[in-house]
């Protein structure tokens, strides 16, 4: 038992952080924002320079074989800094459900360039009707019927459909009747996309404590320079304990997100349990910070000039991605409710029951 | 990152287990804070825990305790609350003032008074507050005087807990009449049964005697019971209300039972069709999951040579107001029950869950009031300026 990162996980994620402080920078946002793009490609090289992209894919197909323990703080970095780019969705979520097919007729010249850091690859779930970042996509995989497909993205596929967040350009991607397309059927295809979802919620569910963290400090950087009364607002306690009562959410979200990393690879009822709750608990954070951080910005915080906006509307289109709130409680709901309860069962899994209940 | 119990730490919890097994009293016992009768048969009950040295788990061994680390302590705990073993009437003494003795005392002071709590044989209250230093402690006005080797104590201490039937008390007190504010305090210990000592219980909001006042008049207690430098007394106090938010005053176990609790009345209840409710008995079990795993990561933290910080206030807000959550939920659930005292003849489970709805108010005050941890949150953590 040793709930810690490793020190290669602390120093991977430290790099990103540092990669990220320097090239997705608010001025970086900013620039982004007035060019009207949703993509910066010296960033994007830079981030794919990092080698990410097999993280999550065994060394058998190519990848890293890395566990997503070694991802979250990389998609909590991310978070954090607004990142425009869909690297954690691209390589936490995407190319592992693309390695799971990669005995599959078309799938290995995808995988390949994937693995490369040379395409990104797009998922249309059932979960997600709305798929950002489609059209910078060489390929998706596309859930209908159960079924899993492959597609070539063209242009006449993608219908547009605008975000309120700037960085996110969503579409919706047509798919022609017929098998031509289908990688895997229904019961093939059941546990990869069972694994995408729990891959999804977990790195959204990252993502969103740290622009929830990103919002605070925000916030706090404005209390500390705005001047009211003669004194930064910062020192009022109204200020002061609206900003604590958001860390209060965070500190209490992020042991959930990490335990929620660790037990994925288990796959049972417990891990989906845990993965749903940090997603709610990071929604949790991340809403109450964006509006904290808002309010504690004044009129400037709902204007387009500080960045604030840019969170809030991020949190707006993470808060359901990847299953809402009411499909995580549910999710909850199946392990509170049929499930032993109580301190014994918190590390417990399913096969544990025997020695729970004896 | 390995959230998996080794061998060793399963087969302590199966040591842990057999053993409450075998020695919780069978039924509850009456509260401490209501009667003496009560409050001796806590006594007694730490007394079976240290014969089976399994009064204070993570104390050294030469004290009495196991040396046991936080991972082990959460074990242990959690195994505790499982077996519904009685609550620790010397909390103060083992969980606050313990480690701060082990930390700051001579080791004269440690052989005299560590046994003794470790024991049961001198259970101890806390003598911090007084009327007019509530959140604003640094303003205590108790003053201990020097007289050749001994300090003589006057003053007003109040919202004492455990004071009405404790032995002993750890106080703040004024040794410098000359200073102010944070500077020139000492922490002093005087037996609650010393000459000039006066006790008043004061009934809490559920009638019973948790809490009192303390009248100090000329108290004579000798040097050697102060704890630490003289004018030291404010950094050791703060020193304790670490151990005391951190983790040792409430382990995520006591909220894991309860949330189970909670799942099993709502069960029970048949009212799944309540989405409101539904709603708040699956956020009680996150959250006390959630308290929990943060303690696990704490303690991992704690155990690898880091220190407690800040993260400590945030602890102390967390469980609190979820403790409260937790209650009125079950107040929810009860309906018109909810109002029944615990001696009604249709009170069951109702009578507890009230208690327990009143004693989780007052989580938000002791210990350092919310409002206060939210200031040291905001200044110490994010940096914002002091006033």
């Amino acid at each position: 038992m040793d709930f810690r990162f490793s020190d290669e996980q602390v120093m991977t994620a430290d790099v990103v952080r540092a990669l990220l402080a320097e090239v997705c920078n608010s001025q970086d946002l900013r620039r982004l924002l007035t060019s009207g793009g949703t993509w910066d490609e010296a960033r994007w090289k830079k981030l794919s320079e990092l080698g990410f992209a097999g993280i999550l894919v065994p060394e058998d197909n190519g990848g890293l074989g890395l566990a997503p323990a070694d991802l979250v703080q990389v998609a909590e970095a991310c978070g954090y800094r607004c990142l425009p780019e869909p690297l954690v969705d691209n390589v936490g979520i995407a190319v592992p459900l693309l390695a799971a097919f990669a005995d599959r007729p078309g799938v290995a010249p995808y995988l390949e360039r994937a693995l490369a850091g040379e395409i990104t690859v797009a998922v249309s779930h059932p979960v997600n009707p709305y798929v950002a970042h489609a059209d910078r996509a060489s390929a998706a995989l596309i859930v209908r019927d159960d079924n899993l497909h492959l597609v070539a993205i063209s242009p006449d596929r993608l219908t547009v459909q605008p975000s309120a967040d700037p960085f996110r350009r969503l579409h919706t991607i047509a798919l022609a009747p017929g098998d031509a397309t289908r990688i895997a059927g229904r019961e093939e295809a059941e546990a990869p996309l069972r694994h995408t979802l729990d891959r999804g919620a977990l790195f959204t569910a990252a993502q969103l404590l740290g622009m929830a963290q990103g919002c605070v400090d925000l916030a706090v950087a404005y209390a500390k320079e705005r001047q009211q009364f003669g004194r930064p607002i910062g020192a009022y306690q109204a200020i002061k304990h609206h900003l604590a009562s958001v860390q209060v959410k965070i500190e209490f979200a992020r042991p959930v997100v990490y335990a929620a990393a660790a037990d994925l690879p288990h796959d049972d009822l417990h891990s989906r349990a845990r993965i749903s709750q940090a997603k709610l608990a990071a929604t949790e954070a991340a809403d109450l910070a964006a509006h904290t951080a808002i309010q504690t910005h004044g009129a400037m915080g709902y204007s387009w000039e500080v960045d604030v906006h840019l969170y809030l509307k991020r949190v707006i289109a993470l808060t359901e991605a990847w299953g809402g709130p009411s499909f995580h409680r549910e999710r909850v709901a199946a392990r509170v409710f049929n499930a032993p309860l109580g301190p014994e069962t918190i590390f417990a899994r399913e096969t544990d029951y025997a020695r729970l209940c004896p | 990152m390995n959230l998996i119990y080794t061998e060793e730490q399963n087969a302590f919890r199966r040591e842990v287990r057999s053993w409450l097994e075998a020695h919780v009293p069978r039924q509850p016992l009456p509260s401490f804070d209501a009667s003496r009768e009560g409050f001796e048969a806590h006594r007694q009950w730490e007394r079976v825990l240290d014969e089976g040295r399994w009064g204070m788990v993570t104390w050294p061994e030469r004290y009495g305790g196991r040396g046991l680390d936080l991972i082990q302590w959460l074990i242990f705990e959690e195994e505790y609350y499982r077996a519904g073993a009685p609550l620790r009437v010397n909390q103060n003494g083992i969980f606050l003032l313990g480690p701060t003795l082990m930390e700051y005392g001579t080791a004269e002071q440690k052989s005299r008074f560590l046994p003794k709590m470790a024991s049961g044989d001198e259970i101890w209250a806390q003598a911090w507050s007084e009327p007019q230093a509530g959140s604003d402690l640094a303003a205590v006005r108790a003053s201990a005087t020097l007289d050749g080797d001994e300090y003589v104590l006057r003053g007003h201490k109040i919202w004492s807990s455990r004071a009405v039937f404790a032995d002993w008390a750890f106080g703040l007190f004024r040794s410098d009449p000359g200073s102010e504010r944070h500077k020139g305090l000492s922490l002093i210990f005087f037996p609650l049964d010393a000459p000039g000592v006066r006790v008043q219980a004061i009934p809490q909001i559920d009638g019973e005697t948790g809490f009192a006042e303390i009248f100090l008049d000329d108290v004579r207690v000798p040097a050697f019971n102060r704890l630490g430098a003289e004018g030291e007394g404010w950094s050791i106090c703060m020193a304790t209300a670490g151990f005391e938010r951190g983790l040792m005053l409430r382990s995520p176990a006591r909220f894991q039972v309860t949330a189970r609790r909670l799942v099993e009345f709502f069960k029970a209840c048949g009212t799944a069709a309540d989405p409101v409710i539904r709603n708040a008995v699956l956020k009680a079990w996150m959250d006390a999951e959630a308290y929990a795993l943060s303690i696990y990561r704490t303690a991992s933290r704690l155990t690898a040579g880091g220190q407690i910080g800040a993260e400590a206030s945030t602890n102390k807000i967390f469980w609190s107001e979820m403790d409260i959550a937790m209650h009125k939920t079950a107040l929810s659930l009860l309906g018109a029950r909810a109002e029944l005292s615990r001696h009604a003849p249709d009170a069951v489970e109702a009578g507890r869950w009230l208690d327990g709805y009143f004693f989780s108010l007052a989580g938000p005050i002791y210990a350092g009031s919310n409002e206060i941890q939210r200031n040291i949150i905001a200044e110490r953590m994010l940096g914002l300026p002091r006033v």
